[in-house]
């Protein structure tokens, strides 16, 4: 398979970005995406030029690590995958491809498609964390948790915290990702202590941070790798309002 | 005091701000609808008339008057003041972007479709609001001015269009506020899509229905 690609192409975050066009040659239809730019990367190395900078790290879909826009969409044109799991076989033999980087105010890019995701660190440092016992290590188990709430904690717990919901909300909205994290250690009881200054100062920190708001439009949930439900943006909004008229 | 500010400061302070004044309007429609169901009475416009002169006589009606202009006020500022936030969010766009694949194009035009609607909103409060306030006695029936609008067809296909575009902002907008509330989930999804079916699809529905019917009765030659 052939393809002509369209990358967007910044030296570096003080430096202006413009799109450059790279043909993909003798691609086979079982390569990841990531694969495909690699074999782009491994010709331009050859000829002595700069490689495209794209970040990844387990190439399984579950480090979070991976991130582009691809033919205007986050994460390209199949559903619940990450980069890395979209393969060559989805795309059109001899079709160009747009690749660019997440867009938003609070994820600078770096090099080429590599964006600056540290707010959500600063986000998840600002109430992301539960209380334990120090000492030696604790029974599996020996906390009893229903099963309906491990399901609710486990499914907003998956969120790889990718960027994917920013990207593809009209808003650059954060919300998707705070929304998990929040709703994730509030349905565990090991999550109880902090739980209201948790929404508070997480929901302060996106805030700072110069996401957008939601609109509810669910693009987010749409476009997540993992397939994280919007009811967790609600949950998180409800946790919201109670710690404000506690 | 300055839970407020701070309240309001926060995003989803914002957005609950707008969508409790955006419910509160909902609740509105639906109290100007059942008033406004007697133009259909088949009695010359009497029991529309007795209705619509008596209405601003009562004080407690004066009250709503002002807080449903401060419900407006409050919804139209804090939309786009939400609009101007999430705009700046992402200064620089994609060059290709299909948000067609990922949500529904009434979710992504709220602040559009609530602009448009202002404009309505202006003439619908001038043409009916103003001279039911401010010139009974200089002027004839509510009624008569009601029916003779809507015989013009221009006036009544702007009122028609109108009730279409509100019927796309409810469309998203009542259960987006649900959402908003954080009130949506599992259980209660469905009961809020079932009531948000009536608000998006009925009532403008049976607003539209007026102008039709008072220009369809105006029509002489088809009768």
């Amino acid at each position: 398979m052939d393809f002509t690609l369209k990358v967007w192409r910044q030296p570096d975050r003080n430096y202006r970005g413009q799109f450059r066009v790279y043909k993909a040659e003798g691609i086979t239809p079982d390569m990841s995406f990531l694969e495909m730019l690699d074999s782009v990367n491994a010709g331009l190395a050859k000829k002595g030029e700069d490689t495209i900078a794209f970040d990844h790290d387990c190439r399984e879909g579950i480090c979070g690590s991976c991130g582009m826009y691809i033919n205007g969409r986050a994460h390209g044109p199949e559903r619940g995958v990450a980069t890395c799991q979209l393969y060559m076989r989805s795309f059109k033999d001899g079709s160009s491809i747009v690749i660019e980087p997440w867009r938003a105010k609070s994820f600078p890019v770096i090099k080429d498609l590599v964006v600056d995701r540290s707010a959500f660190d600063r986000i998840i440092q600002a109430g992301g964390y539960i209380s334990v016992d120090t000492g030696g290590v604790p029974d599996g188990n020996s906390v009893p948790i229903p099963k309906p709430d491990a399901e609710k904690a486990f499914d907003a717990a998956a969120c790889i915290g990718c960027g994917a919901c920013v990207a593809a909300c009209k808003n650059s909205s954060a919300m998707l990702f705070v929304g998990a994290k929040i709703a994730h250690l509030a349905a565990l009881p090991q999550g109880q202590l902090e739980r209201k200054e948790r929404a508070i100062k997480m929901i302060a920190r996106m805030d700072a941070e110069g996401f957008g708001n939601c609109s509810n439009t669910y693009a987010c949930e749409a476009e997540c790798p993992k397939k994280i439900s919007v009811l967790n943006i609600a949950r998180m909004n409800l946790e919201f309002i109670l710690a404000k008229l506690r | 005091m300055s839970a407020l500010p701070e309240f309001y400061r926060s995003s989803i302070g914002k957005k609950i701000l707008a969508a409790l004044t955006g419910l509160f309007l909902c609740a509105y429609l639906v109290v100007h609808l059942a008033g406004n169901l007697l133009l259909f009475k088949d009695d010359g416009g009497a029991a529309f008339d007795a209705y619509a002169e008596t209405l601003p006589n009562f004080l407690i009606i004066r009250v709503i008057e002002i807080g449903l202009f401060a419900a407006f006020a409050v919804h139209i500022g804090t939309g786009t003041y939400l609009w101007v936030i999430n705009r700046r969010a992402r200064p620089r766009g994609y060059l290709v972007n299909k948000p067609e694949e990922n949500s529904s194009f009434a979710s992504r035009t709220m602040f559009l479709t609530g602009s448009i609607f202002f404009i309505f909103l202006v003439v619908h409060m001038k043409s009916f609001w103003y001279p039911s306030r401010f010139s009974a006695g200089q002027r004839a029936s509510m009624y008569s001015l009601v029916t003779d609008a809507f015989a013009d067809p221009l006036y009544s296909s702007f009122y028609v269009a109108a009730m279409a575009l509100l019927a796309f902002h409810l469309r998203h907008g009542f259960q987006s506020a649900f959402q908003t509330f954080g009130l949506r989930n599992k259980k209660y999804s469905p009961l809020i899509g079932s009531v948000g079916t009536i608000f998006w699809l009925l009532i403008p529905a049976a607003f539209a229905a007026m102008p039709l019917y008072c220009f369809y009765r105006s029509c002489q030659w088809l009768h």
